[in-house]
């Protein structure tokens, strides 16, 4: 370390007054304060929210909720069942759809072929993927299922979540199995392994908590979506039958029962939000109690 | 980089790998998905695209009774609400990363700071509409009458007021960008080499010597990508919005008056779409994908050469 002996530096830093000045240290403990004061402002709203949840959607929430179907404008009783199971089927065909890609995917960009321009070309592109619009995957499902089969259903539902949850699941499971050591690898080539098995046995094992994390992560967010599922699933009275037809969701109907003039409806949303939200949470802790510790 | 450098490629010669296959097919779907999105949605607004051209784009008439369709106050709608949004989460979302990433307050009450920030993450959009719906609107319809009485005559500002306004729909897209622009811009802060905030302290900065003059203008880059990213997504943001903003097909200049967006357009319209006002709507799609790809785009890279500039460190 060379220190230049010559002049005491002059940066702009520097004060030549003997002491700290009043006003620098005035102005610092100013903004210090601002900017604690601006973070806690954030939880303002969230806390509102909260409040608002519970206030005004515990009231209705009893068991019947889960079981019964929802009530037609106007008349009270009834719950939302059908939209529950509704979203859990959507939102498992996307995963169905989504997730093989996915993950066979980030094995390539991170296992095959992790310096090609395949892969840089990949990973450009699922980042973008995460950037398009949720209404823009329904409008896609729209014009790719509803307008071929001709009818609003759940199939065209997980076809436009899993769009959503795609790149996620890829992105997460490429961190993954970036994760594993490169010993395991080498140690399990240098011992005759072929890639197939390497991957198969020693690296995907050793990934899979830290893979079924970020799954999670993108199924609990793809439940909360509305956008998607708004003109592709439509919503139902009834309960569905099968996949082929109109099907409800929670978060259409909290969508659809918020703008009636009505207020049990109102409040029915309400609930609704508390148990989509609770669900939602639920899955995020879920996810990171069962596979953090072996992540990070 | 984890991989091994040297995967023994004679093995696989000999017996063909279909695993391989299966990965690569895997990968080259994920590039071919958004051709797909765009190549689809294109397909079906030429219909739209052939009848209206440009005009689509500066009409502001938007009929379905009468097949006329155009897009100019959702347009606008969409850029006033996300410019407005990004303009009140960036103050918001950068002191929540400083916070984040200095040490103001002990360790526990930041965790709990980051684990909040990730619950308004996590939260989905309609729960914000509804929420909205019961705060913002009586709140912004309030205020509104007070702001508009009193400086109506500034652009922008002049009344009547409503609640569902540009300005509602502003308020939900900011605290919904905020956890963006907090994650990115904390993970741009984060990768600053230490030695640069030591090396100001011993110069004799203050915490916030150090901070505006050296942390910051070292993270630019990375609070602009965020900025950048946010301000896409806020532009793609659908339900809260569609709750909010009052779904107005006029083109009005207040912030206080009902209006609409590119997203709340097709959220509102395309169940119960005929015709040539599906046509219309995939054209209207097809313009949002175009506008939040292009930001997207610009961000990542802006991200992607900060990520570079800083050692490949976020």
């Amino acid at each position: 370390m060379m220190i230049p002996h010559s002049n005491p530096p002059h940066h702009f830093f520097s004060n030549h007054e003997k002491k700290t000045s009043f006003l620098r240290l005035w102005s610092n403990q100013l903004l210090t304060t601002l900017c604690v004061l601006f973070s806690f402002f954030t939880l303002v709203p969230l806390f509102s929210l909260l409040y608002l949840l519970i206030h005004k959607g515990l009231p209705l929430l009893h068991f019947s909720v889960f079981t019964k179907l929802p009530p037609p404008p106007g008349l009270h009783g009834g719950g939302f069942g059908n939209a529950i199971i509704g979203t859990i089927t959507m939102v498992g065909i996307a995963t169905l759809l989504s997730a093989p890609v996915g993950i066979l995917g980030a094995i390539y960009i991170s296992e095959y072929a992790p310096h090609s321009s395949l892969t840089a070309t990949v990973r450009f592109i699922a980042k973008l993927l995460t950037g398009i619009p949720s209404i823009i995957c329904g409008a896609f499902a729209f014009a790719l299922v509803v307008l071929h089969t001709g009818q609003f259903s759940a199939l065209a539902g997980g076809a436009a979540l899993s769009i959503l949850m795609l790149p996620t699941i890829l992105l997460t499971s490429e961190q993954a199995l970036m994760g594993v050591p490169s010993s395991y690898r080498d140690a399990s080539y240098g011992l005759g392994a072929t890639p197939f098995q390497t991957i198969w046995r020693i690296v995907l094992p050793e990934a899979l908590p830290a893979m079924m994390m970020g799954m999670m992560l993108a199924v609990a967010r793809a439940a909360g979506e509305t956008a998607p599922v708004l003109f592709t699933a439509l919503f139902s009275q009834q309960w569905a039958s099968s996949i082929m037809e109109p099907t409800a969701s929670l978060s259409v109907l909290i969508y659809n029962f918020s703008a009636l003039p009505y207020h049990y409806q109102v409040q029915m949303a309400w609930t609704a939000s508390l148990v989509l939200v609770a669900m939602v949470t639920g899955t995020n802790i879920l996810a990171q109690l069962l596979f953090r510790r072996k992540f990070q | 980089m984890s991989a091994p450098a040297f995967i023994p490629k004679n093995r696989y010669r000999r017996r063909r790998d279909y695993f391989r296959c299966f990965c690569w097919i895997a990968a080259v779907i994920i590039i071919l998905l958004l051709g797909l999105i765009i190549d689809e949605i294109f397909t079906k607004a030429l219909p739209a695209i052939r009848h209206f051209g440009w005009h689509f784009l500066t009409s502001s008439e938007w009929r379905p009774n009468r097949d006329l369709y155009g897009v100019l106050p959702m347009l606008f709608g969409t850029a006033v609400s996300s410019f407005l949004a990004l303009l009140l989460a960036l103050p918001l979302g950068l002191a929540v990363a400083l916070f984040l990433s200095e040490n103001f307050l002990p360790r526990p009450l930041r965790q709990l700071m980051r684990m909040i920030v990730e619950m308004l993450a996590a939260t989905p959009s309609v729960v914000y509409g509804l929420w909205g719906i019961f705060t913002l609107v009586p709140l912004v319809q309030h205020y509104g009458e007070i702001v508009v009485h009193h400086c109506g005559w500034i652009p922008f500002l002049h009344g009547p007021a409503y609640g569902n306004s540009l300005l509602t729909a502003s308020l939900v897209l900011a605290l919904m960008v905020l956890p963006t622009i907090a994650a990115i811009s904390r993970a741009s802060l984060v990768a600053i080499p230490e030695t640069l905030r030591e090396g100001a302290y011993a110069l004799g900065a203050t915490r916030w010597e150090t901070i505006t003059r050296v942390l910051l203008p070292y993270a630019a880059p990375g609070i602009v990508a965020a900025s950048i990213l946010a301000f896409g997504r806020a532009m793609g943001e659908t339900m809260a919005v569609a709750m909010l903003i009052g779904n107005s097909q006029r083109l009005t200049l207040s912030i206080f008056s009902p209006s609409n967006t590119l997203s709340a357009l097709l959220a509102n319209q395309f169940s119960e779409a005929e015709g040539l006002q599906i046509n219309a709507l995939m054209y209207a799609a097809f313009i949002l994908i175009l506008l939040t790809l292009g930001t997207n785009i610009i961000g990542e890279l802006v991200l992607r050469r900060t990520q570079r500039a800083l050692g490949g460190g976020s």
